[in-house]
């Protein structure tokens, strides 16, 4: 294969036959050129603000994490994936790849300002490839620069893809806690349960919600369970349906169950939206729950006569 | 295979605990021993030699309830209730009761309860809904 830059129509052909023919050897050139230009690619890399704010203790360091990436750039260069995002050669800093984007995560970077610095990584690498040709503007230079650009352009995406990971394990973690925490059955007579429910109520919260609550009634042997939604800010369709599914669980188990807590614009939203709450007993409040389950339960709550006013 | 469990089922005992009838429901429920159950239950109540005041239905070792069994229950109830007695289903686990409720299966016309015991003494302290045939009797 013979490169004839001349006029348009034929850059055009070669540029055609490269992408079939010549792509192991332009993915060989650019094997060769990280190799053998490692050193300076990853000096001058180690002064760029990515490098840089890891890797604080010392210049050697960055140098050497660099070099690491650029060895990885290389191999996946020689098995000719420029742009398979999972090469193998990039398994090797993955690591080390997610340790430099959290840190720059942990610094307040959103994840395209982490993205638009590793595309800074390309200039430097660029004008060293272009220096390597006699001539600049030839056939080779450019196929090489192209597969530089498609391979530096992957290591963006996955620079990118270790970021949102990252970012996907700490969410993942805490809604986690937030199902750990926010569903605590308290027994607040002998036969009744109550759970007091916070922040929004979504389909995977209430399926913990009503395990918990039923296990607790089994547990407890309790006769009725108080749904609290003090906490919940707003009431729709889901939420609603939700609770009736909870309520009904409840009622298959031998329990009855009642909702209390239900704040006036709560009430008003539930009219609105044309929900059918008439099969669940509800009340204002937690304390009216109480009283109704006590009342079922035969027990009279009344005030001791005040010790002052008996006679003595 | 259903063939073999309809003409030879395995029959589920009906016990007399005064005058309460106790189902104790394990494991499968297959068509043969619904069919079977509900008969004996409907006969027990109507021509026992005691005077049957409930039902309870104890399906504590039961792991799954389909919409069949959820049939069978409801129909067994409801034939009871025809004789004047009330169905008590008791001892409903946790998860059985979730996946019944996100089908959508919430049996409403069964009265439920934490266990036999519970049961026991609901149908003990509760008056019978269905009114009694004569009510103008004693007046």
């Amino acid at each position: 294969m013979v490169c004839r830059p001349v006029g348009h129509e034929a850059h055009r052909e070669t540029m055609q036959v490269a992408e079939h023919d010549t792509a192991p050897r332009i993915a060989q050139d650019l094997t060769r050129f990280l190799e053998t230009r490692r050193e300076q690619i990853a000096q001058r890399w180690a002064d760029a603000a990515l490098f840089r704010a890891v890797f604080t203790v010392s210049r050697d360091e960055a140098v050497e994490a660099c070099k690491a990436v650029v060895d990885a750039l290389a191999d996946v260069a020689r098995t000719g994936r420029l742009e398979d995002v999972g090469a193998p050669g990039f398994g090797a800093v993955r690591d080390q790849l997610g340790r430099m984007s959290a840190s720059r995560s942990r610094a307040g970077f959103a994840p395209s300002h982490i993205a638009d610095e590793v595309a800074g990584l390309r200039e430097p690498v660029a004008a060293l490839l272009r220096a390597e040709y006699e001539e600049p503007a030839g056939e080779r230079a450019h196929a090489c620069l192209l597969a530089l650009t498609v391979l530096m352009g992957t290591l963006r995406l996955v620079v990118m893809q270790t970021t949102v990971s990252a970012g996907e394990e700490l969410i993942a973690r805490q809604r986690e806690q937030l199902l750990e925490v926010a569903t605590p059955v308290i027994k607040l007579w002998e036969g009744i349960v109550a759970v007091p429910l916070i922040g929004t109520l979504d389909s995977a919260r209430s399926q913990v919600v009503m395990e918990n609550l039923l296990e607790a009634i089994v547990a407890e042997r309790s006769q009725y369970a108080i749904l609290d939604i003090t906490g919940v800010p707003t009431v729709d369709s889901l939420v609603a349906q939700h609770l009736m599914k909870t309520v009904a669980a409840a009622r298959l188990m031998g329990a009855e169950c009642i909702v209390s807590g239900i704040r006036p614009a709560i009430a008003q939203t539930i009219v609105h939206l044309g929900i059918d709450l008439g099969s669940i007993i509800t009340r204002a409040g937690l304390a009216d729950a109480l009283a109704y389950a006590l009342n079922r339960q035969g027990i009279v709550v009344s005030p001791r006569p005040v010790a002052g006013a008996s006679p003595r | 295979m259903t063939g073999v469990f309809a003409a030879h089922p395995v029959p589920v005992p009906v016990l007399a605990l005064g005058d309460v009838l106790l189902v104790t429901l394990q494991g499968e429920l297959h068509d043969g021993a619904a069919g079977q159950l509900q008969h004996d239950v409907a006969r027990r109540i109507a021509s026992g030699p005691a005077p049957v005041g409930g039902v309870v239905i104890d399906i504590s070792g039961v792991d799954i309830v389909d919409s069949f069994l959820g049939r069978v229950l409801a129909e067994i109830a409801a034939s009871a209730s025809l004789l004047a007695t009330r169905t008590v289903l008791a001892g409903m686990r946790p998860a059985v009761a979730i996946t019944l409720a996100e089908l959508g299966l919430t049996l409403p016309g069964l009265v439920t309860a934490l266990d036999v015991d519970a049961a026991l003494s609901l149908l003990d302290r509760a008056p019978s809904p269905v009114p009694p045939a004569h009510p103008e009797e004693g007046a």
